[in-house]
């Protein structure tokens, strides 16, 4: 058969047209899911801001649920699905494997996300994204969820596909690249992952439809768990993959050692999954010996796997950097970084803000005595947010910044606000994530539109210090929103009207 | 010449890490026998409410 790629001009790389166009519109899709989602979180923001409080409850409750799908499933997944399609056919120089199968995986999570929205939308979902038995939706608000897990599924079937057959046809010998091999990781935590989302909501989705009489609420938070925090460890692989390729692309670096980085992804995949416990800790069904089980060694091996790369990320940037000369004193090198460069500085916010901001915090709640007294506060919405948005989601804008020359083959459009688009969304992401945790430590609840308890018998008087925490949070997440929306802005502006740029077929 | 086959010959290591598939069924084991199947035995084993 005749596959028809391009060479990219600045990589070299054979870009297949089906691969090319199934990144575009994943790509696009996640960005259209990441301007919805900030829009609410700006909603959030402003409500858990207690002089401003500016939605009421029901649309509070309403409008959480559809943040945390937005930005937590829809942005992030369809994001990845084209750093999959990214890391297998375009990093490998193939084609892409089964394209009928991947424009499924795109109809199936386009169909499922939109029924989630406009059920949410509707006020017939009012159930948060946890979605916890016995609170029960509307039986399309489950078939949805369950199509865009399928669809997601496909998509990691696609990327195994192609990387199967650009062995077979002698793409590549030896090992899979470092990132091909992040994303890898990401694409079978993926399958483990979906697979259990499956498996709580069908019955769920049959619950909903009257068709099962009774849902076990413990073996479906056992079961939501192993999607809904193992679904974090995705965007873990992704963006760790994303940061090896960012240091290749902004600095020229590479490794210092392959195998001690392939051992890293090697503890994800074997042990990251399990610590899907912590959220079970305070459940009576499950013995102490499952809890401590899970939530010990093993659990330690996945965080030193982050440790490890921590450690990697940084020492081959630097090194990359003295290699070009730049080794005056201790630091040098990091005065002489691309600070210009919004994709270095996006990956620089993205390894501290994820490391020592969600990474830390993380081991630190996930501990069995502390997480009974932190985990329904707002002190874990600070660590995820300071994961799976400065950590994650900065990776994802960084990377886009090489993504629409490379794939959309346009320049960056208003390249001056570009560069500090990142400064303004990871600074406004780190005041927000860390004022949260400040406030979550004074046993303010998460999930909440009325801290005070205005209308119960007994009130809540967390004192003024919660409440100017509060305020600071909601300054940080004004800021980020600000920041977000340049993102969207730049990349939407890139696509209209970013200069063309030529290129050889 | 026995350099050149000990150069072709790949470790073992080298094997196991590139072996996506195989390292796929390792973590699904893991996670399904440490996690899931643990777990599900446990809540089925469970005595029911009286209140039931």
């Amino acid at each position: 058969m005749n596959w028809k790629f391009r060479v990219c001009p600045t990589t070299g790389l054979k870009v297949h047209d089906s691969a090319e166009t199934l990144i575009q519109v994943n790509a696009v899709t996640a960005i259209v899911f990441l301007l919805v989602g900030g829009a609410l979180a700006l909603l959030m923001v402003l409500t858990r801001w207690q002089v401003v409080h500016i939605l009421p409850a029901d649309y509070f409750y309403r409008l959480l649920t559809l943040h945390g799908i937005a930005m937590l499933v829809a942005w992030i997944i369809f994001f990845e699905m084209a750093v999959l399609y990214f890391a297998s056919a375009v990093l490998l120089s193939h084609r892409l494997a089964v394209p009928w199968l991947a424009w499924t995986q795109y109809i199936l999570m386009l169909v499922g996300a939109a029924m989630v929205t406009v059920m949410v939308l509707m006020g017939k979902a009012d159930v948060m994204f946890t979605s916890y038995i016995p609170l029960q939706a509307h039986h399309m608000y489950y078939l949805g969820v369950i199509l865009f897990a399928v669809g997601a599924i496909l998509g990691c079937i696609v990327f195994f596909a192609t990387v199967t057959s650009a062995k077979v046809e002698g793409a590549y010998e030896g090992s899979l690249s470092l990132v091909t091999y992040g994303a890898a990781a990401a694409a079978i935590i993926a399958i483990l992952t979906l697979a259990h989302g499956a498996i709580a909501l069908i019955p769920t989705w049959l619950w909903a439809l009257g068709v099962i009489p009774m849902m076990d609420p413990e073996a479906y938070i056992l079961m939501f768990w192993g999607f809904g925090h193992s679904s974090q460890q995705i965007n873990l692989c992704a963006m760790i993959a994303i940061w090896y390729l960012l240091g290749t692309l902004t600095v020229g670096s590479k490794p210092i050692s392959e195998k001690y980085c392939r051992t890293a992804f090697l503890f994800y995949i074997l042990f990251v999954l399990i610590p899907s416990e912590h959220h079970l800790l305070v459940d009576p069904g499950l013995s102490a010996a499952h809890k401590v089980w899970n939530t010990g060694y093993f659990m330690h091996l996945a965080i030193l796997a982050s440790m490890m790369h921590a450690f990697s990320v940084p020492a081959y940037v630097e090194v990359a950097l003295r290699k070009k000369g730049y080794t005056k004193g201790l630091f040098g090198w990091l005065k002489e970084a691309p600070w210009g460069n919004p994709a270095f500085s996006s990956l620089v916010f993205s390894v501290v803000g994820f490391g020592f901001l969600g990474g830390i915090s993380g081991v630190v709640y996930g501990t069995e005595q502390i997480n009974i007294i932190s985990h329904n506060t707002l002190r874990i919405p600070g660590h995820f947010h300071a994961t799976v948005v400065i950590g994650t989601t900065m990776a994802f804008m960084g990377v886009t910044y090489y993504v629409l020359p490379l794939i959309f083959k346009r320049e960056v459009a208003f390249p001056t606000a570009a560069r500090w688009q990142p400064y303004i969304y990871g600074t406004g992401m780190t005041i927000f994530s860390v004022a949260m945790m400040f406030v979550g430590g004074f046993g303010v609840p998460r999930r909440h539109w009325d801290i005070t308890a205005a209308d119960a018998v007994f009130q809540l008087n967390y004192g003024p210090v919660v409440n100017i925490g509060l305020a600071i949070t909601a300054i940080g997440g004004i800021l980020a929103a600000i920041g977000g929306l340049m993102y969207c802005l730049i990349a939407v502006a890139t696509l209209l009207i970013g200069k063309k740029i030529p290129q050889e077929a | 010449m026995e350099t050149e086959e000990k150069e072709r010959r790949v470790n073992y290591w080298q094997v196991f890490y590139d072996d996506i598939f195989l390292l796929f069924f390792l973590g699904a084991a893991i996670f399904l026998i440490s996690y899931t199947i643990w777990g599900l035995i446990e809540l089925s084993a469970a005595p029911l409410s009286p209140l039931v």
